[in-house]
């Protein structure tokens, strides 16, 4: 068994303490906008943050994760008013497949609420999830624009 | 959306005039190439692409899939262009196999592949739009009793000019669906389209935001359990044993069964719980001969067709071994391209519910219709008491089209629990270790010039694997894989864009236990390294500029001589370039589109490059939408890029050694250039999107690595000489 606090609702969670946090948000709370990639914390796409920092939860046992605040991509949106990373992917229309984008948007917030105004030097730094589609483009023109809303 | 949950998928799909209260089904004469008429010859009235609600609700039928590429949209665009309906109000939904198969293939191809979405269904697609707007207007002309001639429709509003009365398509959707359908209906000339060639807005955006969209990883069913897979890490072994008793007492397991003569699976409450006890459950592999296949065997016997006598042959003129042998000068070079394996963020997953009645499958695919044959074939079951429904995919590149093995393989494990759905996912290591790999290909070429330094003659020696052979046999031409030629051919879709006096390019057919498939692109990944990077080492060796040198080739081939102009053009070639910075240039003819890009690269140390900017260059015919099709020549070049200095599947005891993204890397945001696209559409034919500009990357930075160093790497990927992308 743990508690999680996810989204703002603490809930008791029973697994193994061992197992990734990734799929007790998966599969037991039910949350799939988090999404497995390679389960060894290479492509980002398991991002949620923890506390406010971006953290691949696929390989981060559940146990690491008791106590703190989580937040998944279907948390990030303040009901149904949009974030503004989410804004800015929408309006620069980031997403091709969008497999990767739940755990991009969430890297991209964590590193907006640390840097407001990064450089692409920072972003090339901090932004490493692996998208496949190669929308790379717009993540970066989407970065900018989300942080001068 | 159609796309969201299966559940509600499968109700909303009504069909015909029955469906009173959720919409109207408008019955179309769809027509098809001459194979698919003969298919449904004699068929009842279709309803096929276009529902509309009384609330004015459009619903546009899409058969091919969505798996980012945009098809989605732009199949929209094309029906809602004749339809004249409101864009705002337009919707989109998969039509199932099941239901296609039933209404005589209404739907025509589900294939999504080879870069064909939009190009080989424009024409049906677009009358479908066109027949329902006769319809509906025709319907309103009734109910007026006026002449149709009278009235006309714009924005789904139906208006009698003479008298200025109004109607909308929701209000005489029920009537039009019952009026005879007209003949082949004229479509509209290119220059009064509205809504093809607008940047509209992606239909499918907002989901993917939120984590709402569904994909097939993400797929909840009553009772469904979770299993893992395990298939014999060397292709064609089996399975000798396996202890199940070591794991049936852990927490959440179900079942622990054999799948097909190669796998095992375990079954479990949850995949967490599947997974550990699969990685704790001991099985001994029967791994049989192919154990003894290795990188440096399969690059051996390559290596021996690139001089053999036997060769299919594909294009030729002139003499070339005249021509080689009475040259001047000749050069000659080697290269090799690796297998390389489409690692879609999605791993492969299909959810499979079985009974002796019916079978059921939700699976993110290119092709309904494939998979739909893998669920007949794996059930057992006939047609009518099968279906598939096509969940969205994360990722797709030419590994779930057709390739159904892990519907097989959900299929099988279903049927040993029947009336329990099971979702089958894969690890990322069973993705990576049981691909569809991009072929192997190695090339010898031999350039010949006379004393003033002019090309007399080009062998371009292929050896190497045949797709065909292993995936489509009966389309291969007296023991000739046409495929393997793509960018290489006289004409067609994939034209060779050079006129070369004496030139023969042939192929020695080389295969291996390792599967093939067909990769973003496909075969004119390496035919566009081989060709483009030795028309650039002829040049040198000719003393000329690769510009020059190319152009004076391509003076019968305007299309693909525009698109190379226009990137060096636009890049600026032949001015001075930055301090530090150098170009290289690349074409080629690719899944009917002219596909041309100038790179701009720089390098540090003598292995680390950053490649500042490509400009790149499509000639697609006809643009559906610019904004889309931007993002794909970006993201293609993403994914060429990531395979020429990163990927490569390397095989030791018949498995593929790389299991995950430490040791099959993928490019990140920093390394990414930025891209220039020039979208030059010239009109008058249909070019592909997807696929055809991923080609021209890789050789373009090659030829500007060359400019900066003087160094020709010919063996892939660049991470095999140290060199990085930065």
């Amino acid at each position: 068994m743990a508690r999680l606090t996810i989204n703002g609702k603490t809930l008791e969670v029973n697994v193994n303490p061992s197992t990734p946090l990734l799929w007790a948000i998966r599969e037991q709370v039910g949350l799939t906008g988090t999404k497995y990639g390679c389960g060894i914390a290479q492509c980002g796409a398991c991002t949620v943050h923890l506390d406010g920092a971006a953290v691949r939860s696929c390989v981060l046992p559940v146990a690491a994760a008791e106590g703190k605040k989580i937040t998944t991509i279907e948390g990030l949106a303040n009901g149904a008013a949009l974030n503004k990373v989410q804004k800015a992917w929408l309006d620069h229309e980031v997403p091709q497949c969008g497999y990767c984008q739940s755990g991009m948007i969430m890297a991209v917030a964590a590193l907006l609420k640390e840097k407001p105004k990064p450089t692409d030097a920072d972003i090339d730094a901090r932004i490493t999830n692996i998208c496949r589609c190669g929308t790379f483009q717009q993540v970066r023109e989407a970065i900018h624009a989300a942080a001068k809303a | 959306m159609i796309t969201r949950t299966p559940k509600l998928n499968r109700r909303s799909f009504v069909i015909g005039s029955a469906a009173a209260g959720a919409g109207l089904a408008l019955g179309l004469k769809i027509p098809f190439g001459a194979s698919v008429v003969r298919a449904q010859d004699g068929s009842p009235e279709v309803n096929a692409w276009v529902v509309i609600r009384p609330d004015d609700t459009v619903v546009i039928r899409i058969a091919r899939s969505e798996m980012g590429q945009g098809t989605l949209t732009g199949l929209a665009q094309m029906v809602a262009e004749e339809l004249e309906c409101d864009w705002s109000k337009v919707k989109t939904e998969y039509p199932t196999p099941g239901q296609s198969v039933k209404r005589k293939r209404a739907w025509g191809d589900f294939s999504t592949g080879g870069s064909r979405g939009i190009r080989d269904s424009h024409q049906y697609v677009r009358e479908g739009g066109a027949t329902a707007r006769i319809m509906l207007i025709q319907a309103a002309a009734n109910a007026w009793n006026v002449p149709a001639s009278e009235c006309s429709a714009s924005n789904s509003v139906i208006t009698h000019k003479p008298s200025g009365r109004k109607t909308t398509y929701g209000k005489v959707a029920e009537a039009a669906a019952k009026l005879t359908q007209p003949e082949k209906p004229t479509l509209k000339d290119p220059t009064e389209w509205k809504l093809i060639g607008k940047s509209v807005k992606r239909l499918d955006t907002i989901d993917k935001l939120t984590g709402k969209q569904v994909y097939g990883f993400d797929l909840k069913l009553p009772g469904m359990l979770n299993a893992s897979i395990k298939d014999c890490p060397v292709f064609g072994g089996k399975v000798k044993s396996y202890e199940a008793a070591k794991v049936t007492g852990m927490p959440g397991v179900r079942h622990v069964v054999k799948v097909g003569d190669s796998a095992v699976a375990v079954v479990a409450d949850t995949w967490w719980q599947a997974k550990t006890a699969l990685d704790a459950l001991p099985i001994v592999w029967d791994e049989g001969e192919n154990a003894k296949v290795s990188s440096a065997s399969i690059a051996a016997m390559l290596k021996e067709g690139l001089d053999a006598d036997q060769a299919f042959v594909a294009n030729q003129n002139g003499d070339v071994k005249a021509a080689i042998a009475g040259a001047a000068k000749k050069i000659e070079a080697v290269y090799a391209y690796p297998f390389q394996n489409h690692a879609p963020m999605e791993p492969m997953n299909a959810t499979a519910k079985y009974t002796p009645d019916r079978c059921e499958v939700w699976v993110p695919t290119q092709n309904g219709e494939a998979a739909f044959a893998a669920t007949l074939a794996a059930s057992g079951l006939p047609a009518d008491k099968c279906e598939v429904y096509k969940i969205n995919l994360g990722g797709g590149f030419g590994r779930r089209g057709a390739f159904h093995d892990y519907v097989t393989q959900a299929v099988l494990i279903a049927k040993q629990m029947p009336g329990t759905p099971v979702k089958l996912l894969w690890t990322r290591e069973e993705d990576m270790q049981h691909g569809r790999y991009h072929p192997v290909m190695q090339c010898k070429l031999v350039g010949a010039f006379d004393a003033g330094n002019n090309l007399t003659g080009l062998h371009m020696r292929l050896s190497g694997q045949s797709i065909l052979t292993a995936v489509r046999p009966e389309a291969l031409q007296q023991g000739k894989d046409p495929l393997v030629f793509q960018g290489l051919n006289p004409g067609g879709d994939f034209a060779f864009g050079y006129s070369v006096p004496n030139l023969l390019i042939d192929h020695a057919m080389r295969n291996t236990h390792v599967p093939p498939g067909f990769w973003r692109g496909v075969n004119i990944n390496q035919n566009a390294i081989f060709l483009e990077c030795f028309m650039d080492e002829m040049a040198h060796a000719a003393g000329q500029d690769p510009l020059e040198f190319r152009r004076k080739l391509m003076s019968k081939h305007p299309k693909h001589l525009a698109v190379l102009n226009a990137v060096a053009d636009r890049a600026g070639w032949g001015k001075p370039a930055p301090r530090g910075v150098y170009r290289g240039l690349a074409h080629m003819h690719s899944f009917a589109s002219y596909v041309a890009a100038c790179a701009e690269i720089s390098v540090k140390d003598g292995d680390k490059v950053k490649i500042h900017r490509i400009v790149a260059a499509t000639d697609c015919g006809y643009a559906v939408n610019p904004a889309q099709i931007e993002r794909q020549i970006a993201g293609s070049f993403v994914y060429g890029l990531s395979g020429l200095f990163m990927e490569e599947c390397t095989v030791k005891d018949g498995y593929i050694e790389q299991t995950n993204f430490n040791t099959y890397d993928s490019m990140r945001i920093a390394q990414m250039p930025k891209v220039e696209s020039i979208i030059m559409a010239s009109g008058g034919f249909w070019g592909g999107v997807g696929e055809p500009t991923i080609c021209v990357a890789a050789p373009a930075v090659l030829n500007a690595f060359f400019a900066a160093t003087g160094k020709r790497i010919r063996t892939f990927p660049l991470k095999n000489h140290g060199i990085t992308l930065v």
